[in-house]
């Protein structure tokens, strides 16, 4: 009887110290991970969540130019905003500027990408030259772009007049510089869009194209049927950063036009630059700066709602 | 397999073609900044080509002090971005604990938050700080990187998890193994990620603008644009061999790295 007993007492000790263990080695992890994790999360936080909700916080007020909030006005800001036929103006450039670049990006970058797939000799000098945009920065490429468009002495404008037609305002034509600043982003994104979707076609399994070889198929059946659904992931994941990345657009704007011809390339990151740092009204930049961030979040989430429908995942 | 002549010259043509007009605004500039301002504003081809661009550009603008400023604020980024990201992949690849999860999405909603939404703010944090025109102003902001813990994460899990389990028996500690198996064995991917944290740093262009106020540490983007719009004559050969200047860094960098940056981007984007 005794023996049982202890037995039993035994038991439950052990199962105690056990919890106790268990428990005190749940916390020891814990620390331990939140060590790892604590110098991003700290910087995180004040660089990215904190400002995020304090941007959204001055969207409801007037500051003054150093940036303290005066006066709570509500929606006001947002309803300026909307009323404002300058916004509206910059709104429609950035989308407008979003329709002419993403598309143009993508299929150039995907036609040089497939030709420098090919395997023949000194390839590896073409995927340099393709690549090579990547690496010239955004000042750099828009002083290129800057002397191409140049009204008098430009190339372009020599060009189309050695070929007998009128030279083209590219910068100070309302009707040509968005268009303009177009050109100069697309080619700027080359570079990295090429990079990836070269990686894309490379990952893509050689047996595929060798059985439709052997099938007879032509190359634009085999690019149809075997490239395009192949590649569809790498496509979609560009597509994304493209247009996000063009939404944030700023360097090519603040060298090339400053925002004119008449408010013509004024888009949404020069608009809050100018409204926060040259007009000094935080609140009202702050409001354009949340509207956004909601345009990318729905971006973001469409893309992935109906994109990935589309994609071929191997 | 070998590809018919006649398919061969083909792309061969469309490779030079689209070489050359992707290469041509690179080659010009390169091509102007030799020139003498006469020939460039007559249009001419150049009858002669010489330095004095150069010489101009570095006597008037302080040149050398945008390079190393942007060298400096650049490997800072890098650096800082290389730490953060290894560490907390560490994290979430083989520590396991409460919390990781929801704290593995929070690093993915880092990525909707574009800067420019959180600019004016971070503005104010850095100028509250006493952080404008100081190099932590220019380069702190950018260590945490959610893309970067993504793409060490994406190496680490590689990593045969027997291997932690060999160290843990004996006796090694979780930094220690970080340090002397997990860094080592991923010295690829850091090296990637190094490049691509190099050249978006030595890139930036809005943050610099703001962060800077004078030539103490601002950087070589920001000097060309200066370069650009205090150049009174429109002299376009100096301007050009700024811009020579900026770009050629990564230029080399990322020819160098080509290959590397390319799988190293793919496999982060992808997987």
């Amino acid at each position: 009887m005794s023996l049982e007993n202890i037995v039993i007492q035994d038991a439950q000790i052990g199962q105690i110290n056990f919890e106790q263990v268990k428990k005190r080695q749940r916390a020891k992890s814990f620390i331990k991970g939140m060590l790892f994790l604590l110098p991003s999360i700290i910087l995180f936080s004040i660089f990215l969540f904190y400002p995020l909700g304090r941007t959204i916080y001055l969207s409801f007020f007037l500051t003054n130019a150093a940036g303290e909030t005066t006066v709570f006005i509500g929606w006001q800001n947002y309803v300026n905003l909307f009323t404002s036929p300058i916004f509206m103006q910059s709104m429609k450039s950035t989308f407008l500027f979003v329709l002419y670049t993403v598309p143009f990006t993508i299929i150039i970058s995907l036609f040089l990408a497939m030709i420098a797939n090919e395997k023949l000799k000194g390839i590896g000098f073409f995927r340099t030259v393709y690549s090579s945009t990547m690496g010239i920065s955004v000042a750099a490429a828009s002083v290129f772009w800057l002397y191409l468009f140049h009204p008098s002495i430009g190339l372009l404008n020599m060009i189309l007049e050695t070929l007998g037609i009128d030279g083209i305002g590219w910068l100070t034509d309302p009707d040509w510089a968005l268009f303009a600043v177009s050109i100069t982003t697309i080619w700027m994104n080359i570079g990295f869009t090429f990079l990836i979707l070269l990686g894309g076609l490379q990952s893509i399994d050689s047996y595929l194209y060798e059985s439709a070889d052997i099938d007879g198929a032509g190359y634009f059946y085999k690019v149809r049927r075997i490239t395009i659904p192949m590649l569809s992931p790498t496509l979609f994941f560009v597509v994304t950063v493209t247009i996000i990345n063009a939404f944030q657009t700023f360097g090519q704007i603040d060298i090339l036009t400053q925002g004119g011809p008449v408010n013509s390339t004024n888009l949404v990151v020069y608009s809050i630059y100018r409204e926060a740092f040259v007009n000094y009204k935080f609140g009202s930049a702050s409001a354009q700066a949340v509207l956004l961030f909601i345009i990318i979040l729905i971006m973001t989430f469409l893309q992935f709602k109906f994109g990935e429908r589309k994609v071929h995942y191997q | 397999m070998t590809m018919p002549i006649s398919k061969r010259i083909i792309f061969y043509v469309l490779l030079f073609i689209t070489g050359f007009i992707v290469f041509a605004p690179t080659l010009m500039a390169l091509v102007m900044s030799f020139m003498s301002n006469k020939d460039i504003m007559t249009g001419s081809f150049p009858t002669m080509l010489s330095f004095d661009n150069y010489v101009k550009a570095f006597g008037q603008f302080p040149l050398l002090k945008y390079l190393f400023n942007s060298f400096i604020i650049s490997a800072l980024i890098m650096l800082g971005q290389l730490i953060l990201s290894s560490l907390a992949a560490y994290a979430f690849v083989f520590l396991e604990f409460k919390g990781r999860d929801l704290l593995f999405y929070l690093f993915i909603a880092t990525m909707m938050v574009p800067f420019e939404a959180s600019i004016i703010p971070n503005f104010h944090t850095i100028r509250d700080l006493g952080w404008i025109d100081k190099y932590e102003g220019l380069s702190i902001p950018f260590f945490a990187l959610a893309f970067g813990t993504f793409l060490l994460r994406q190496n680490f899990k590689q990593i045969p998890k027997e291997l932690r389990e060999a160290s843990q028996i004996a006796g090694m500690g979780d930094f220690k193994f970080y340090l002397s198996v997990v860094l080592p064995v991923s010295r690829t991917s850091l090296l990637t990620l190094g490049v691509y944290g190099f050249l978006t740093s030595w890139n930036m262009y809005l943050w610099p603008l703001l962060a800077t106020t004078n030539d103490s540490v601002r950087t070589v983007q920001i000097g060309l644009k200066q370069l650009q719009t205090q150049e009174q004559l429109n002299d376009w050969g100096v301007i050009m061999a700024g811009a020579i200047i900026v770009v050629i860094p990564t230029l080399i960098l990322l020819f160098i790295s080509q290959n590397k940056l390319q799988k190293g981007l793919t496999e982060g984007a992808l997987k």
